[in-house]
């Protein structure tokens, strides 16, 4: 694991497709406009984001007593709760489960935690064969790449890179690229597998102390096929998704998919509360690095995240260098503060992959300080006599601005009209592989001084 | 139980301080405190705006909806939109298909179904959501292996916001819950949005109350 990720070069590779490059913004940033304007329709959403806020502190601060709760409930409900202190401690339980039930064959809808633990590939070498049912997923697995992005995994591809693709592995077409036959296409071949399949697996959004059941999110209904059809469910939960109460699912739901595609819930919201009727339910409650990170007073806030992807989709850097570039299996400015944890020495560079715009900042619904907690990575891996020269080099010409906070946001709080040039700045200076190419498209100037004026100006609290 | 031992330790050793405290959710909204299921429990009559922004908003999540007067006109709407339909599942007596669910031994079984059909006990205007159980499906997987899916909800069962329905909804109740915001989508190529990726390839929600004598004995909601 340790030789260290390159976003740069990454990035440049990807930069250098153009209509890749450009596709990929234009959709990115769309999803992020359609979070404005669907946002825009709730008067209480900063209400709603300081809730979320304090509720995910709560739990966090509190986080032994509401996982015991949600193990007691739920295993009165029926299911059973397993523990798992690191991935490959996850693979083996599930495993263990597949191998107790004879599973050959088994059907999994979109689990960043399965994908963090390197599930897929630890169970095809003990002869599972794996499905990825969600679409975007199922591109990915069979381009033999991680998603790019966490809510739409493939959407740095082209149809016609997916036409191909599936030409090749599904017999479709070759020359048909509209978006509704080739997903039709997988419908058709994804459909006898869910029925074939002897196990579904599926991951969690959010997992309920008080209730003892968990709640999956999705678009597609994926999860709920597996959930129904095969007789055995094994949900993957990390530690960190516990919420206290039922009610806190109005707060959270509310926010998950205008956060994340602009619209006002996902398609299927679903409460797993027991196994079904003649079924079997295993939860496994993963750790992998979470509670070292709840003792990091730096930065244990990253924990409340809801994977939503709104800092990915408002990011001018991911945007632009695309998710693979950033090469772990969270991108965007949540795997800038999330993979070092995991491995620094691995991903030592990502701190250096973002502009500090704050744009992530203003976006995300649990109001995690992520530019902030970039910064202070930044500082850990210069601390750490990690920084490689170029981004010495880059600090420097950046002033020492980057290296000290309080000057950072000075800098921020420059006249007001610098911070629409402020990501130009800190992007193209001629060290930076992806500022080379050519100029961004706007920042969000607008919404960012608004946010300035509302939450540095008024309140200070930087 | 090692690994349980383990992890909570972990985190007793790492708990972030100060302990923050767990903040109210605001106060529902008084209009809608009555207790259980549509008009027939008490619910104040909805505004005519709530019925119509729900299916506005059902619209928006992909869906489609139809005021209509009874069962009757029910039955008839569903024979006009889905003519050429094989196999229709119903999971409510109210409107019968050519097969009960009831009889439906195995998940498996639903693979072929055209139209499935089900009640549903709330709608929420503001994700133009119906909720549906185990109680209400009674295979769950009639939900999503049908191809189309109809849904009979009465207009007077829908609240306004996810806060309202979580206050009405008895989660402890059902094994399986979900809120269903029009049929199965993606928009995983190009964000081109699909209708029909994995799940029901449209969503009908047709608006019509429940009649008393077909209400099945467990909703899901608070009695
Ligand atoms: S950090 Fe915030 S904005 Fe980014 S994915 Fe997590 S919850 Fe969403």
């Amino acid at each position: 694991m340790s030789r260290h990720v390159d976003p740069e070069r990454r990035a440049a590779r990807f930069i250098a497709l153009e209509e890749h490059e450009s596709t990929h913004d234009r959709l990115v940033w769309g999803m992020r406009r359609n979070r404005d304007e669907e946002v825009a329709r709730v008067p209480e959403w900063e209400k709603l984001r300081e809730l979320a806020s304090q509720i995910k502190e709560h739990t966090l601060t509190h986080l032994d007593r509401y996982l015991e709760q949600f193990e007691g409930n739920a295993t009165r409900r029926g299911m059973h709760v397993h523990w798992a202190r690191d991935a490959e401690e996850h693979n083996s339980v599930v495993y263990q489960i597949l191998r107790a039930h004879q599973v050959r064959s088994l059907i999994k809808s979109k689990s960043m935690l399965q994908e963090e633990c390197g599930m897929t590939p630890y169970l095809k070498k003990r002869g599972i064969e794996v499905t990825e049912s969600d679409l975007g997923e199922r591109i990915q697995q069979l381009s033999d790449e991680p998603p790019s992005h966490i809510v739409v995994p493939a959407i740095h591809k082209l149809r016609s890179d997916v036409a191909t693709l599936f030409a090749r592995e599904i017999d479709s077409d070759p020359s048909n690229s509209d978006p509704h036959y080739l997903a039709e296409a997988m419908r058709g071949n994804a459909r006898p597998r869910f029925l074939a399949a002897q196990a579904a697996m599926t991951g969690a959004n959010f997992a309920v102390a008080e209730t003892g059941g968990f709640v999956v999110c999705t678009n597609e209904g994926n999860a709920d096929i597996g959930a129904s059809v095969p007789p055995l469910h094994i949900a993957s939960i990390g530690i960190e998704k516990l919420i206290p109460r039922a009610r806190d699912l109005g707060v959270f739901v509310r926010m998950l998919s205008r956060s994340a595609l602009g619209s006002a819930i996902t398609q299927y919201t679903s409460h797993f509360h027991g196994p079904r009727q003649g079924g079997e339910l295993h939860i496994v409650l993963v750790d992998n690095t979470r509670s070292d990170r709840l003792g990091s007073p730096d930065f244990w806030h990253g924990l409340k995240c809801i994977r939503c992807g709104a800092c990915m989709n408002t990011c001018p850097v991911y945007r632009r260098a695309g998710g693979l570039s950033y090469g772990g299996t969270y991108s965007g400015p949540i795997g800038v503060i999330l993979e070092p944890g995991f491995d620094i020495e691995r991903f030592r560079e990502l701190p250096f992959h973002s502009s500090l715009c704050g744009s992530c900042t203003e976006v995300c619904p649990v109001k995690i300080d992520i530019s902030d907690q970039i910064y202070k990575w930044r500082r850990v891996v210069a601390e750490k006599g990690l920084v490689k020269l170029t981004k010495k080099v880059g600090m420097s010409a950046l002033g020492t601005t980057l290296a000290h906070p309080s000057l950072f946001h000075s800098a921020e709080s420059l006249a007001e009209s610098a911070l629409e040039h402020a990501p130009r700045f800190l992007l193209y200076n001629p060290l930076n592989a992806w500022g080379r190419h050519r100029e961004l498209p706007a920042a969000p100037a607008r919404t960012f001084r608004q946010w300035y004026r509302e939450n540095r100006g008024n309140h200070g609290s930087a | 139980m090692e690994a349980r031992d383990a992890i909570l330790s972990a985190i007793r050793r790492n708990l972030p301080r100060p302990a923050v405290p767990l903040p109210e959710l605001p106060a529902r909204d008084p209009k809608q405190t009555a207790s259980g299921v549509g008009s027939k429990a008490g619910l104040t009559k909805p505004s005519t705006g709530r019925v119509s922004d729900f299916q506005r908003q059902l619209q928006a999540m992909g869906g489609t909806s139809f005021e209509v007067a009874d069962l009757a006109a029910s039955r008839a709407k569903i024979a006009e939109l889905f003519p050429t339909a094989k196999v229709i599942c119903s999971a409510t007596r109210e409107v019968p298909g050519t097969r009960r669910i009831e009889d439906v031994r195995d998940p498996h079984d639903l693979n072929d179904v055209d139209v499935g059909i089900v009640r549903s006990s709330l709608g929420v205007m503001e994700a133009g959501a119906v909720w549906l159980t185990e109680a209400d499906l009674v295979v769950n997987a009639l939900g999503v292996l049908s191809q189309h899916l109809v849904v009979l909800l009465d207009p007077a069962a829908i609240v306004d916001t996810l806060h309202d329905a979580y206050e009405r909804i008895d989660l402890a109740a059902s094994t399986y819950g979900l809120f269903m915001a029009g049929p199965s989508a993606t928009a995983d190529i190009e964000g081109v949005i699909v209708h029909g990726a994995q799940g029901a390839r449209s969503l009908t929600v047709l608006l019509v109350a429940a009649d008393p004598t077909h209400l099945s004995p467990k909703n899901g909601t608070h009695e």
